[in-house]
């Protein structure tokens, strides 16, 4: 029988089945960070269990780490504290490998995996972050846990899971200029809405997709739960066997040749059954602005601010409403009139190499505009920041007016210091506009790199078609 | 974790869709290296009118007093109605944590998150998905009814309100037997140890690029 994507990878992982279908299911690679994990290793060690498989686990702090003034240290006495109690954690019970603060390997998780080759296609992958899905590009099964589940796989080595239904997602055609992952992905929440992926497993096709890096790809599959499914995952072709091979856990020789043949196999059969397919033309999508609290409110960035009167469903007109005044906003203002007063190019969704490339294809020969007061530049990785510099784009960057960081969640959280004053817009390449998420009463746009390097220039949100 | 049979609890309307994790405990708590004590600072944002800091005393602080779950009515609610996508956002199971700790011991919503939704049977709170119909008219019900009370019977799957409407509700068997029980998973799943060996030393052979040291 012809079998889905999601079909592959779970027949391959189920150790044992429950009556009513719940599977154990076997965990390949488990990341680790140092903000959902202090209470798994301390239960652990409460119940007297070992990690059951060490070198499964690939661990880095990341979100408490602070971008600048690295010979400070983490001044925040708590965060500081969450820090080193991942270090002594991964010291008392060890790891394929870590990264910890100042590494020039730590960066942000889901970065720091796939540029060293330690996920890998076929793989079940976890973290205690819901951002996991990122690694669907690699046709994993990726998604995010909880801290009990953090310590279910430590212990177990195993999950309990029951299958997901299935949607493909079909973008095909090709994507305009200046439109990337990002727009795709912010495009597809604005049709399926931020529920619409609940209870599936989503996997990309489409020839638009097939088009993209692993890079987009990994944009488009982090995001993939702010569309509310777990996990979205993209089938294995050239791209992703081109961009693994010569990594640092990428198998090599014979094992390699053996490993490319298997990845092969991960694709869905013609005429696997889905439980639910949505078709965008990629050609139909444009750059992308959200404008307000759920990274469902998005429209285009020749779009206004949406009218609550249009809308009929009392709940839903009331959240558009308390959007609007959480964000400031006037109903029916187009998206370009608005102006910014930070922006944050960074984040689990947009901080590789590429995002950087394409930013700074904005920014070059141009400054951010005067009433922009801040602008972050933050590579995903140390990795991702060296190939960066080695390829100019830092001067590029700060020649503009951006301030060039070191590799963190940052601004995308908030956990460190950097963070939005209340009532401050910000341009953001991250994923979430939920209320406070960037600082109390912050006020979050997501949009592509290119995009944000175009509002930081403009001062306001701008087409990016029109100055590239 | 605690058993979940019945509870017999007082009900608080928190009426929006798309409840996030970032609402329901702030990033500054998450620094916490501990699972309990985030119950003070569930909704901070939106239940204070100053900024909270992790380890803070909150009794003085400064409460909103439009924020429902303020009002002196719902003071030792511990069921919670809710609408739609409750719980979406980030995995922090610092969510269901600071739920249980503020008194929540069951959820009711149109929908839930998936990662939300999980984590809460881990940590013995249950949420329960009930249509939108039968929201809207508890929702109504409330609002005229101080000390509204609902009957949660996990046993027979129903909510049964006041006036003895039952609306019965879907459960995953082994969720609902953990439930029942207070069982640890960690301890279920051991009793696999010999499969999970098995299977593992199988993919090791299979697929040895899988294993790298």
């Amino acid at each position: 029988m012809a079998q889905t994507l999601y079909d592959k990878l779970w027949e391959n992982h189920v150790v044992h089945q429950e009556p009513d279908g719940t599977a154990l299911l076997y965990i390949d690679r488990h990341l680790v960070h140092e903000v959902t994990s202090p209470q798994a290793f301390e239960g652990l060690k409460m119940a007297g269990r070992k990690p059951w498989r060490i070198s499964s686990i690939v661990a880095t702090a990341d979100h408490n780490t602070p971008t600048d003034h690295w010979d400070e240290g983490i001044k925040d006495p708590v965060s500081r504290q969450q820090v080193e109690t991942l270090d002594a954690n991964i010291k008392s019970v060890g790891a394929l490998a870590y990264f910890p603060f100042r590494d020039p390997r730590q960066g942000i998780v889901h970065v720091v995996g796939p540029e060293n080759g330690a996920t890998l296609p076929g793989m079940t992958v976890v973290c205690g972050d819901s951002h996991t899905s990122t690694h669907g590009a690699f046709a994993c099964l990726a998604h995010g846990i909880g801290t009990s589940e953090v310590e279910h796989v430590l212990a177990t080595q195993c999950l309990l899971q029951k299958k997901s239904k299935t949607m493909l997602i079909a973008v095909d055609g090709k994507l305009g200029k200046g439109v990337t992952a990002k727009d795709v992905a912010l495009a597809i929440i604005g049709v399926i809405g931020t529920a619409g992926g609940t209870g599936y497993a989503i996997e990309f096709a489409g020839s638009a997709i097939r088009g993209l890096s692993m890079e987009g790809r990994m944009t488009l599959c982090n995001m993939a739960i702010e569309g509310g499914a777990r996990m979205g995952f993209v089938a294995v072709d050239d791209t992703t066997i081109n961009y693994l091979k010569g990594r640092p856990f990428s198998p090599t020789g014979e094992i390699w040749d053996k490993a490319v043949a298997y990845w092969r196999t991960l694709h869905s059969d013609a005429g696997a059954h889905f439980d639910r397919t949505i078709t965008l033309r990629a050609e139909d999508i444009r750059p992308q602005v959200t404008w307000g609290t759920s990274p469902e409110m998005v429209v285009a960035i020749d779009g206004l601010v949406p009218d609550p009167a249009k809308e009929s469903d009392p709940v839903r007109r009331e959240g558009i409403e308390r959007a609007l005044q959480y964000m400031g906003l006037s109903p029916n203002t187009p998206m370009q009139k608005i102006a910014i007063d930070k922006v944050f190019i960074g984040s689990c969704t947009n901080s590789r190499i590429e995002d950087l490339r394409q930013a700074a294809v904005v920014l070059k020969g141009r400054h951010i505009a005067a009433n922009v007061k801040l602008a972050l530049a933050v590579p995903g990785s140390g990795l991702v920041k060296r190939q960066a510099e080695a390829e100019g784009l830092d001067k590029i960057f700060i020649a503009a007016g951006f301030e060039w960081r070191e590799p963190g969640c940052s601004m995308c959280l908030a956990m460190n210091a950097d963070r939005l004053e209340p009532g401050e817009r910000c341009a953001s390449t991250s994923n979430r506009n939920f209320e406070g998420r960037q600082g109390s009463g912050g006020r979050t746009h997501l949009l592509s790199p290119a995009m944000a390097a175009a509002a930081a220039v403009a001062g306001r949100f701008a087409d990016v078609r029109e100055v590239l | 974790m605690e058993k979940f049979v019945r509870l017999d609890g007082l009900v608080a309307p928190l009426d929006r869709n798309n409840v996030d994790t970032d609402a329901i405990i702030p990033k500054q708590f998450l620094k916490s290296i501990k699972r309990s004590g985030f119950g003070p600072n569930a909704f901070d944002e939106w239940r204070y009118m100053d900024v909270g800091q992790p380890g803070q005393d909150c009794t003085g602080r400064p409460k909103n007093p439009n924020f429902v779950l303020n009002q002196p009515r719902y003071q030792g609610a511990e069921i919670l109605l809710t609408r739609a996508n409750f719980g979406c956002g980030s995995s922090r199971e610092h969510a269901p944590w600071a739920l249980l700790d503020f008194g929540f011991k069951a959820i009711l919503a149109e929908s839930f998150a998936d990662i939300f939704f999980n984590n809460c049977f881990k940590n013995g709170v249950l949420p329960i998905v009930l249509p939108a119909g039968e929201i809207e008219a508890l929702f109504r019900q409330i609002e005229t009814t101080p000390g509204y009370k609902l009957v949660v019977d996990l046993p027979a799957q129903a909510v049964v309100r006041p006036d003895g409407h039952g609306i019965p509700f879907v459960i995953d068997a082994f969720r609902k037997e953990c439930l029942l029980n207070g069982w640890d998973d960690i301890g279920l799943t051991l009793r696999h140890a010999d499969k999970i060996k098995a299977f593992e030393e199988k993919r090791r052979v299979e697929q040895p690029w899988l294993f790298a040291q």
